[in-house]
């Protein structure tokens, strides 16, 4: 029976070859698009990981929803306050953040980095950032606002490129900066660069750039992710205070925690995962259409051949079997081939998305092409299987 | 006619027409009511071992009938009894056994399968029956040994000629051996010498006991026969029986006869 069913694939090598393709097109596609869904939403679990799940950042309303009122921007003395502050137990740290932008010199080379931040020490630690080469600033370069950075590692190749910057001088806004570490590589997680940093003394980068008022951010970290809800509060109290605000719901500055922010975007990439799998799916279905047409076309000019068998004796199942074989094989082929390639595919990165392959993706792609050949086929096959011997002997 | 077994094919007011209204072919009527004027239908009683020759013009209604007798078409009134089981009343899998094991269908176009060698064709039918490979293998050239086709067993139909393309047919139609051979103009693509060793086979099939209804438009060919029936738009007009149906077919009792 398998000969007989590769002996009509074969007679028809341009067709089957075709029909093989939709099938192979539907599920490679599903498997890499499925793939790239869930590499872009492992991308952004491992960057809540890289964050850090236990720090908060407090930024400023800034002047809008506050009407009548006096907006307060977010000072070093706020930040002051939360470090200093006894009755606070689950804050563990605190790193006010002033964020610039410039463009920084090494010798004859320009490069504008991503972003300029001005910070305290503690920023390091809060915001998960670890240096590979060198030393982090520490808290008497911010006392003494000596002009140091620590710059992320695709800020030194674009500056450096095979150069080790350490120790080197780099000149941002006319102001010579000694690279003291180079921090170690996070990813990008395809939304921006976490590595295209200059990080200074707060001092330093307020003296130079943005002036000794406010700060952009005030970076906390809590003792553990536990007590990040506990930390929230402790902030709202304080900067309430600090602020001269009694009304709660009038408070000028906003918490803002890492992890609930990327929960958000995860389920952004979980909603994207649903709808390329949708597209996907469409795909395999025309895949399977294709089978059914071809079968079709198959038995109609089969239909001689068809009612000589039924003359001979041939029984309906034999029939039917050997053209569900043939529309089977057809979707068995294309979709083990949609998987080779589906695979295959999986190993280049897309629109810079590392895909990773859900292994269930892979064997229900498969399951659903060959049962679609089933089903698509059999409806031809069934056809050709019910006439009566001498109509398809008649047929032309 | 004193047979003790009874007729192994038995039709009864047969009739087959095609297209509706105005434009109805009746390719099997029968004589007309002589009241109404409507189709009668075809009756007809074949004897188990008889040996019979269907004669007529183009387009008379030897094929529909035939088609008929093969289970290969339903009528559109009447009962055809075979073996005494009422055909109309079998399902779609009980016919394929019918066909597969009682009958052998040699069509008047050959009707071979395309791209399939002259012995894969043979075994074909032994294949539906379930023989095994080995078996069938050998049955089949057997069967192309009998019609002189063992060197072209591994031919495909588009690169026979006709006449061997027919015979390819015959070898099909007798591999299983089936107890009715039913033949649409088996010599019509056939020169005189082919004609001459179907006939041969056809008539020792008929010798051993087979029965054989077969269409032709040769009076020789029509001679091998024990009985000769003329359709004329689909109604039996003569029926003339050449030699008792227990019995040599004519050809080689004539044989005997040189012999003795
Ligand atoms: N499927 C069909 N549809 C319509 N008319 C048909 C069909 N099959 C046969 N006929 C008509 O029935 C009549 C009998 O046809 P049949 O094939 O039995 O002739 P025949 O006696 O075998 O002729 P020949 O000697 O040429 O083979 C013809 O008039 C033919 O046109
Ligand atoms: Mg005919």
């Amino acid at each position: 029976m398998l000969r007989f069913a590769f002996g009509g694939l074969a007679a028809n090598k341009v067709r089957s070859f075709l029909t093989m393709l939709g099938v192979l097109i539907g599920v490679a596609s599903v498997i890499l698009l499925l793939a790239v869904g869930n590499g872009s939403s492992t991308a952004v679990k491992n960057s809540i990981t890289s964050l850090g799940t236990n720090s908060l950042t407090v930024s400023s309303m800034g002047a809008r929803g506050a009407a009548g009122s006096t907006v307060k921007k977010l000072t070093v003395d706020d930040a002051k306050a939360l470090a200093s502050a006894t009755d606070a137990p689950s804050i563990k740290s605190v790193a006010p953040v002033v964020t610039t932008s410039a463009a920084a010199l090494y010798g004859n080379i320009s490069y504008t980095p991503g972003s300029i931040i001005g910070t305290y020490p503690a920023y390091f630690e809060t915001a998960n950032q670890k240096v590979a080469k060198g030393d982090y600033f520490s808290n008497d370069d911010v006392l003494n606002s000596r002009k140091v950075a620590v710059i992320g590692s695709t800020t030194a190749s674009q500056l450096f490129d095979t150069e080790d910057p350490v120790g080197k001088k780099i000149t941002i806004g006319g102001t010579p900066f000694t690279v003291l570490g180079v921090l170690q590589t996070k990813g990008s997680t395809g939304f921006n660069d976490p590595d295209d940093v200059v990080i200074a003394p707060l001092p330093t980068v307020q003296n130079a750039f943005t002036g000794f008022g406010s700060v952009n951010q005030i970076l906390v970290q809590a003792t553990s992710a536990d007590t990040t809800t506990a930390a929230q509060s402790d902030i709202t109290r304080i900067l309430m205070g600090t602020h001269a605000i009694s009304d709660p719901s009038k408070v000028d500055f906003r918490i803002s925690n890492q992890t609930s922010l990327l929960t958000a975007r995860e389920s952004t990439t979980k909603t994207f995962t649903v709808l390329l799998g949708a597209v996907a799916a469409i795909s395999l279905l025309v895949g399977g259409i294709g089978i059914t047409n071809i079968m079709l076309v198959t038995v109609t000019e089969r239909t001689r051949e068809i009612g000589i068998r039924k003359a001979l004796g041939a029984p309906k199942g034999v029939i039917l079997g050997q053209f569900l074989t043939e529309s089977t094989l057809l979707s068995v082929i294309g979709a083990g081939l949609g998987v080779a390639v589906g695979i295959f595919g999986s190993h280049f990165s897309i629109v810079g998305i590392k895909p990773v392959v859900i292994p269930e993706s892979v064997l229900g792609a498969f399951a659903i092409a060959v049962a679609i050949g089933l089903f698509f086929g059999s409806y031809p096959a069934n056809r050709a299987a019910s006439l009566r011997p001498i109509e398809a002997l008649r047929h032309e | 006619m004193s047979s003790q077994k009874p007729p192994v094919i038995q039709i009864r007011r047969v009739t087959k027409s095609y297209g509706h209204g105005d434009a109805t072919v009746h390719a099997l009527r029968g004589p007309d009511d002589p009241v109404t004027g409507a189709p009668l239908g075809v009756n007809l009683d074949i004897e188990q071992g008889d040996f019979v020759a269907v004669m007529g013009s183009s387009g008379s209604g030897k094929s529909t009938l035939m088609n008929i007798l093969g289970c290969l078409d339903v009528p559109t009134a009447g009962r055809y009894l075979l073996d005494g089981i009422d055909v109309g009343h079998l399902d779609e899998g009980q016919l394929s056994l019918v066909r597969n094991r009682k009958i052998g269908f040699i069509f008047q176009s050959f009707n071979l399968v395309p791209r399939t060698t002259a012995l894969a064709q043979v075994e074909l039918p032994l294949a539906y029956a379930g023989v095994r490979s080995a078996e069938r293998r050998r049955r089949a050239l057997a069967a192309l040994d009998m019609v002189g086709l063992t060197e072209r067993a591994g031919h495909k139909p588009n690169e026979l000629s006709g006449g061997q393309q027919q015979r390819v047919a015959v070898a099909r139609a007798l591999v299983t051996a089936p107890a009715m051979l039913l033949a649409d103009e088996p010599t019509g693509n056939l020169d005189s010498r082919s004609t001459e060793e179907v006939l041969s086979i056809i008539d020792n099939l008929n010798a051993t006991g087979r029965t054989i209804v077969l269409i032709t438009h040769e009076d020789e060919v029509a001679h091998h026969a024990k009985r000769v029936i003329r359709l004329v738009d689909g109604a039996i007009i003569h029926d003339v029986r050449q030699a008792p149906v227990n019995g040599l077919p004519p050809a080689l009792l004539e044989l005997v006869g040189v012999r003795a």
